[in-house]
């Protein structure tokens, strides 16, 4: 039941901010600091106990559970969603926003969902959780977006929509082909198929997940969405809920299509890798920050994506890692943009310039987190990418070194960026004000969090051993 | 002695805190605090890297281990230091080096404001810390972290001056170039995971030969060289380190002569096991090492800029010292990385001084005469300029003459151009001893009224470093000369094997040496009646050619950095906006207007598309429960 309060607690949270006037954005950061409190007590809980799972008859005539467990990964994405939320929050303290209950209830279901997602051990619980996570940001686009946010949600809206579609029907049908008729994970794992509809229902799921990822060519909602969306949710987007696609991959597709991940490896990995090249090169050539952060990452994505077909533990662990250590870090990296957005009302960086002289805190922030962008040592993302490129060495020599060319382009747009932001003359003009004690909070929490995971990593490989293992266990089938 | 082990970790952490008190308290601390704290911080790494070479002067080699790391599956990566003879050695370059330069750098960087002080002795720190880093790591991930830490501090501090975008756009060519380096070095660093399951030196060398195929060893060795070429500047990757000259004079003398560039040759030399199964690898990295001592040493002959000459000296000199490497004299190879951070860092701070002077003027062609100004200045300079030529018994000479004999017993042929580089060394840098301290002084009045030596912080530095550069080389003098008289050789000997007996005789040894002094004292003679007559002539033909660098930075915009922003446009513009999402927005396109056509929906509303979808679901699964029961 303790565990049920992970997705509770911002489901009722979420609710009552719609009628909580203006105390609805008070509400919302004790809502998600309850959910972070309730995270750390069950985290120090041993693998074995009891709290960590809970199932209750949801839809009884389907034979469809309301079950719940917090295992390796799940771990990991959801300490990611209860550790951001509260630093969003923090971050965006100082903006005002147009109904602003709405905005937050909206926001908070946004969490309970990708709380969902991340506990589900339930195919149509997880699907149902799936679409409680999405919906809640068509809204929060479509209302609080940029000047082109109709357009852009709409294409969001295509994308995930056609993704969604594609996963229920993939549900529905192996529910069909499960020896007793359930959703549960362990039905669903050994569903019986023929050989076809395995090929066939594996690229179904695949497209689903990657397009939420996203990866290339199933990408291009990403850079606009992020764009247009209101800050604070690009912050959940790009953070935490891209990492649903990836979630699902190791939750779902890998388990329930062993031999097609294993034969479809090199041609998803050609994918990734060719995507990661693409979307840095373009990349480079972005002037606004945030399409420049948006197609980074891509890249970074597709780098994991990549390394989970790779059969390799190492790649594998480092995928664990960096599940929470590019969500933290890109958070980051929209906090600063969004307090440079607020301030100068400017995102094209060839508008922006010499900003270091005025706000010489924010600027030396910013250089740790794009540090930790270009995965430098002892940065969080270090390790990572590190044991991912590992794997994919393992896997395949060459593709590890075309792949690292991304790692060469990282280091040229990221620098780039820097140099434009905050190096060079003032430009005259523009104003802007160093970091304000609210948004430092969150900013040095993110900060520290880079460094301390990049020196000592070992608490993320402790928490997702079981599911690395299992993992192991699901390629030597 | 587990003394050593207890203890080791202190030379890295002193300067890690010296970076942390002035980078977080550089609003508050004063100049004077912030020097001490910055200098003080090294000076103690010093002393103790002292007592550290005292323990591992018999041979003893010690492994500390700390923490796992990274510690998954199978692989464990401890973050764990050796210290043996040859760390012991790099140790006390960089913290004996680094505390001078430190000390230098207080007085020279003195205009600055208060917490710009302090941010360039917190970046300073941080480098040293991590090149402390990178040569006690005990295993390639460690030495990585070093590495990559290095090559972040080399970059903000080429910046340091950030308001200049001419400036910043050096410090992004060093970090990028560093970094097409650095992914050979990670190469590597996978392969040797695949191949041997660790990155433990101790254990990947016990495992040779043997542990791995012979191509598998080239390509091990051929990846982590090009690590090198990045680091240590050579061809192609050495377009950097000219152009890092933007920091500012200190930085160019730490960083960029005396430490970090020469950290590709502490990584070969520290893989010496490797590198000696990989004879493909060594040519490879013989003729490499050669190419780039003479290719920057013809560019040097033309430049005019005192710090750009003196880069170019230092990748001619790096290459040199691959050379060395290439030929299997790793322990020349680190002599001269030695004798080398003496004279060029003592030559990089005369230069500063120099511009100091000169209210920071860099063009030789406007100096002239300044020995009668700056009589500390001009002769620690000298001694520089003679040690570097290679005249006995200053300190270049003994590892300069080392690397000949180990090139000449390798290939004649070899030997013969590599002289030549001597030549050219001893030419160019004379003529830029001669057009800055001999002659009339030809720049502006206001200059010369100006000109003064440096205060004592800076001259102490530079007359120790002379002594340096004078005595340095009699820790390696050759068999000829004494019995044992190579006692640099034997330290190094637990960690660099002594190579089986010399291949030369004594005469030819004498013969050797008298080449090239000669050779040199050549040079210098023709550096002196060239710059008797000064005249501003614009260059032609070959001059041209060299004064522009052999065009090879041009060459690269054309040949890799336009192409690949023209990729990147193309991916950008075409097929991203015409491309991919045309498509989808037909896809769009599509359902609206059909949706249009069923008069379901009057606009593309959001809110009404989920709601579809949503009653689109039930409808499904209630079909499905429908058919099924």
């Amino acid at each position: 039941m303790l565990l049920s309060l992970l997705i509770l607690i911002p489901l009722f949270t979420g609710v009552a901010a719609f009628f909580a006037g203006s105390q609805a954005k008070m509400l919302s950061l004790f809502g998600a600091l309850a959910t972070a409190a309730v995270m750390m007590y069950l985290l120090r809980l041993p693998g074995s106990s009891a709290l960590l799972m809970y199932s209750k008859p949801w839809v009884g005539s389907m034979n469809a559970n309301f079950s719940i467990a917090l295992d390796g990964i799940g771990k990991i994405t959801t300490l990611l969603t209860a550790i951001a939320f509260p630093l969003i929050f923090l971050s965006t303290w100082n903006n005002t926003y147009k109904d602003a209950n709405q905005f937050y209830g909206l926001m908070m279901l946004t969490m309970a969902g990708l709380m969902g997602v991340f506990l589900a051990t339930d195919a149509l619980l997880f699907y149902f959780f799936w679409e409680l996570a999405l919906i809640p940001t068509y809204f929060l686009c479509s209302k609080w977006g940029g000047e082109r946010r109709i357009a852009v949600s709409f294409k969001f809206f295509i994308y995930t929509f056609v993704g969604s579609l594609m996963m229920l029907i993939g549900i529905i049908y192996l529910y069909y082909k499960t020896p007793d008729q359930s959703f549960a994970w362990k039905s669903m794992t050994s569903a019986l198929l023929t050989p076809k509809e395995q090929a066939f229902f594996f690229w179904f799921f695949f497209v689903a997940f990657a397009i939420k990822m996203p990866i290339f060519p199933f990408h291009t909602w990403q850079p606009d969405t992020y764009e247009q969306a209101p800050t604070a949710t690009t912050m959940v987007l790009s953070g935490i809920m891209v990492k649903m696609g990836l979630f699902a991959v190791v939750r779902w597709l890998m388990p329930l299509f062993p031999e097609m991940s294993q034969s479809m490896a090199s041609p998803v990995i050609v994918v990734c890798i060719i995507g990661m090249l693409y979307a840095s090169l373009i990349a480079m050539r972005q002037d606004d920050i945030k399409r420049l952060v948006a197609y980074s990452s891509i890249a970074h994505i597709g780098l994991m994506c990549a390394a989970l077909f790779t059969k390799n533990q190492l790649a594998y662990d480092g995928v664990m890692i960096q599940l929470f250590s590019h969500g933290i870090n890109i958070i980051g990296m929209w906090m600063v943009v969004d307090l440079i957005e607020q301030q100068t009302g400017i995102r094209k960086m060839s508008q922006l310039g010499g900003l270091a002289q005025q706000a010489p805190t924010l600027s030396i922030l910013l250089v740790v987190i794009a540090l930790a962008n270009i995965a430098l040592p002892l940065t969080n993302a270090f390790v990572g990418e590190f044991l991912m490129f590992n794997g994919l060495f393992a896997f395949n020599p060459w593709y590890a070194a075309v792949a690292g060319i991304s790692i060469i382009l990282a280091a040229v747009y990221t620098l780039g960026m820097i140099q434009k932001v905050f190096y060079g003359q003032a430009v005259v003009g523009l104003k802007i004000n160093d970091v304000k004690p609210v948004e430092a909070i969150a900013l040095v929490a993110i900060v520290v969090m880079i460094i301390v995971f990049g020196v000592f990593p070992k608490p993320f490989f402790y928490l997702s051993g079981d599911t690395v293992n299992a993992l192991m266990t699901v390629i030597k089938k | 002695m587990i003394n050593v082990l207890h203890y080791a970790w202190l030379v890295p952490a002193f300067p890690l805190i010296g970076f942390l008190i002035n980078g977080l308290l550089r609003n508050s601390l004063s100049k004077t605090i912030t020097g001490i704290v910055g200098s003080g911080a090294i000076l103690l790494s010093f002393l103790v890297s002292c007592w550290i070479f005292v323990q591992v002067k018999n041979g003893n080699s010690y492994t500390a281990n700390y923490f796992d790391f990274i510690a998954v599956g199978k692989l464990s990566i401890p973050f764990a230091f050796q210290i043996d003879p040859l760390s012991s050695l790099f140790l006390l370059i960089i913290t004996g080096v680094g505390f001078l330069i430190h000390l230098y750098s207080t007085a020279y960087m003195h205009h600055e404001t208060a917490p710009h002080f302090a941010r360039y002795f917190a970046y300073l720190n941080l480098f040293v810390f991590s090149m402390l880093l990178l040569v006690l790591g005990a295993n390639y991930v460690i030495m990585f972290i070093g590495w990559e830490g290095v090559g972040l501090c080399s970059y903000l501090l080429i910046g340091y001056w950030f308001k200049n975008t001419e400036y910043n756009n050096a410090a992004k060519k060093a970090f990028v170039m560093n970094r097409i380096g650095d992914l050979g070095f990670l190469l590597a660093v996978f392969w040797m995971i695949l191949q041997f399951g660790t990155t433990n030196f101790s254990e990947i060398f016990s495992k040779l030969p043997g542990g791995a195929s012979a191509a598998v060893l080239t390509g091990i060795t051929l990846c982590l060289f090009v690590g090198a070429m990045g680091k240590s500047a050579q061809i192609p990757l050495y377009t950097w380190l000219p152009d890092a000259m933007a920091g500012p004079t200190p930085v160019s003398a730490l960083i960029h002569a005396a430490t970090m560039v020469t950290a590709g040759v502490y990584m070969i030399a520290r893989s010496n096991a490797l590198y000696s199964l990989a004879p493909f690898t060594m040519n490879v990295v013989a003729i490499i090492g050669l190419a780039t001592a003479i290719l920057a040493a013809t560019i040097a002959l033309k430049q005019n800029d005192i710090k750009k000459i003196l880069a170019y000296s230092t990748v001619s000199q790096l290459g040199f010292m691959f050379l060395a490497l290439g030929v299997g004299a790793y322990s020349t190879g680190v002599f001269h990385v030695m004798t080398h951070a003496f004279f060029k860092a003592l030559m990089f701070l005369g230069a500063g001084s120099v511009i100091h002077a000169m209210g920071g003027e860099q063009d030789i062609r406007k100096m002239g005469g300044l020995k009668s100004h700056m009589k500390i200045t001009y002769l620690t300079f000298f001694v520089g300029c003679l040690a570097i030529a290679g005249f006995p018994p200053f300190s270049g000479f003994f590892s300069k003459d080392a690397i000949l004999a180990a090139t000449y017993e390798h290939n004649k042929i070899m030997y013969g151009i590599a002289l030549f580089g001597a030549m050219l060394t001893a030419f160019y840098m004379f003529r830029l001893f001669f057009y800055t301290f001999f002659g009339k002084f030809r720049g502006t009045h206001e200059q010369e009224h100006h000109l003064h030596e440096s205060p004592a912080a800076m001259t102490i530095p530079l007359i120790v470093l002379a002594i340096l550069a004078t005595v340095g080389g009699f820790v390696g003098i050759p068999e000829v000369f004494a019995e044992h008289g190579n006692s640099l050789a034997a330290f190094l000997s637990p960690v660099i094997p002594i190579g089986e007996g010399h291949g030369l005789s004594h005469n030819e040894e004498y013969m050797l040496m008298g080449i090239a002094i000669v050779a040199v004292a050549a040079a210098v003679w023709f550096a002196f009646i060239k710059t008797k007559n000064i005249k501003a002539t614009p260059e032609e033909g070959l001059g041209k050619v060299l004064e522009n660098k052999w065009y090879i930075d041009e060459l690269y915009d054309a040949v890799v950095v336009k192409p690949t922003l023209w990729v990147g446009s193309f991916f950008n513009t075409v097929i991203e906006k015409s491309g991919i999402d045309k498509a989808v927005n037909g896809v769009g396109k599509m359902v609206q207007y059909s949706s249009r056509q069923l008069r379901l929906l009057q606009s593309g509303n959001v809110g009404n598309y989920i709601l579809i979808m949503v009653l689109a679901i039930i409808a499904i699964i209630r079909l499905v429960f429908y058919l099924k029961y």
